[in-house]
């Protein structure tokens, strides 16, 4: 599904989070939010999902206005930061919630469910860590699981906040090769927050470098690193061969 | 094992001023109450039990926590889920204002019932005009239970739930989980020790409130006394045994509580508050 925001501002009190911001993101594109923080990133990728909401402008989803609609209703996959995993379930169950939470006429038999289980955890790699509880996990197990809870309801669009950050580097390295993989299988539109510029890069098929509310330039990830459309974007893309150059 | 050492002498001399505290405040009462009721044997002790007034106590007592204990626990979740979970004005007043029962003397809670529903209280005679009698009957009793024990679920609950954050419960919404489901199955398991621990605290401290309940009473025997009103009476008519047998029930309760706190802490990994 597509993308659209317009014109979307949002305050926190005083302090300016998102200042009259436009994004347009086809079909099946993987987008990279970048930015330091503070930039108003996640407070984007959060209005996106529903789980906030602007105080001004419009989200659509393939034409459709779904300003209003609240995060149950719009059928997003979400992935935190720190997993939000549900500790009391095991691997197993925290996949299965979308599917359990289902409305009686839509959620799937028992055998549906488990099969459908069965197949995300071999999309993950974990199908022998099944019955295991997330505090048994390690970081990037998790982030594995909760990725694969997003993906079981089947979402429309993946929204993930800053997925990579919580993780040592080269677990960083191998899960952000397996995202990228996966999103060529998949073809799912995903947005994800980084702030992050090698990751963004490496990553994703259009970056969105975000200053201060706003966006300062959309573009390739070769556009925005050859050609960067103000200073702001130059430094921030380059700050590692700027700060090695020295 | 932590690397800080301190002198064997100091190390001992602090286990012994807490063995022997515990001794002292702890052990030698609770000796005491168990000596005492069965000290004339077991007939006079279970005949303790078979006096009218006594039934009527225990009874009443059992009543008030079966009322208190319940409505506190839905306040708790609701004051605590509210507090953790959104932001609203005046949210510290709110959490001040749970706190008041524990800073207010149990005794001044229960004058504050008596001027409020008392015959010359601001709301008593128009009521007692409608035939509805708070003071010196059951409902004042259960009232001021219910205040005194109106922190102690929402004080345990609270530092759980704002530990935790909010983001469970968005994975939740974005999975699908309606209000309700979301309550059930993830807000509430991720409480679940902390609400057992608090609703455990409630009961006790219901069913063992002396001070705030023995304003409104009016110490009716066989109508208005509660455990701990009727210990009272029966030490005052030097019926010692019946007195300690009665005791020795509210400390056995004590003790359960104990007992399931430790397996509440067990089960849960990790030392409750």
């Amino acid at each position: 599904m597509s993308i659209t925001v317009r014109g979307v501002s949002k305050h926190f009190g005083d302090f300016r989070a998102l200042d009259q911001v436009d994004i347009e993101i086809p079909k099946g594109t993987l987008v990279a939010l970048l930015g330091p923080s503070g930039s108003g990133k996640t407070t984007l990728l959060r209005i996106i999902a529903g789980l906030d909401f602007a105080d001004a402008g419009a989200i659509a989803f393939d034409g459709l206005d779904i300003t209003t609609r609240t995060a149950r209703e719009r059928g997003v996959g979400f992935v935190f930061q720190h997993y939000a995993l549900f500790r009391h379930m095991t691997v197993f169950e925290n996949i299965a919630f979308g599917l359990r939470v289902r409305p009686r006429g839509t959620r799937p038999k028992e055998a549906d469910l488990r099969k459908k289980v069965g197949e995300l955890l071999e999309l993950i790699a974990l199908q022998n860590l099944a019955g295991r509880y997330p505090s048994q996990l390690s970081g990037g197990q998790r982030q594995r699981v909760a990725l694969a809870r997003a993906l079981a309801v089947e979402p429309n669009v993946l929204l993930l906040d800053e997925p990579f950050g919580a993780l040592d580097a080269k677990v960083r390295f191998e899960l952000r090769r397996w995202l990228r993989a996966l999103h060529d299988e998949m073809h799912i539109t995903s947005v994800f927050v980084t702030h992050d510029q090698e990751e963004a890069l490496e990553v994703a098929d259009v970056i969105a470098v975000m200053n201060h509310g706003k966006i300062e330039q959309i573009g390739s990830p070769d556009e925005v690193y050859a050609h960067p459309a103000t200073p702001f974007v130059r430094s921030f893309i380059r700050f590692k061969e700027d700060h090695e150059a020295k | 094992m932590i690397a800080i050492s301190e002198p064997k002498a100091v190390r001992w001399t602090l286990i012994a001023v807490t063995a022997i505290f515990l001794v002292l405040f702890l052990f030698l009462p609770l000796a005491i109450v168990l000596t005492t009721a069965l000290g004339q044997g077991l007939t006079l002790y279970f005949a303790s039990f078979t006096d009218p007034d006594t039934l009527t106590s225990i009874r009443l007592t059992l009543l008030t926590a079966a009322i208190a204990v319940p409505l506190n626990t839905l306040f708790g979740l609701a004051a605590a889920w509210a507090i953790a979970k959104f932001d609203f004005p005046a949210k510290s007043l709110l959490v001040t204002l749970i706190d008041l029962p524990f800073s207010v003397s149990p005794v001044v809670a229960g004058l504050i019932f008596v001027l409020l529903f008392g015959a010359r209280g601001l709301l008593g005679p128009a009521l007692i005009a409608h035939g509805v009698h708070i003071i010196f009957a059951v409902p004042g009793i259960i009232l001021v239970t219910v205040f005194v024990t109106f922190p102690f679920v929402a004080r345990e609950l609270l530092p759980t739930m704002q530990a935790q954050g909010n983001d469970d419960e968005e994975a939740a919404l974005t999975l699908g989980a309606s209000g309700l489901q979301t309550f059930l199955r993830v807000t509430l398991p991720n409480v679940k020790w902390a609400l057992l621990y608090g609703v455990i605290l409630c009961n006790a401290r219901a069913m063992g409130e002396f001070g705030a309940v023995a304003v409104v009473s009016g110490r009716i025997r066989g109508l208005t006394n509660t455990m701990p009103l009727q210990i009272e009476v029966l030490y005052q008519d030097y019926n010692y045994v019946a007195a300690f047998a009665v005791a020795s029930l509210l400390a056995l309760l004590a003790l359960v509580t104990l007992v399931v706190k430790a397996i509440v802490e067990w089960r849960s990994g990790e030392p409750v508050a």
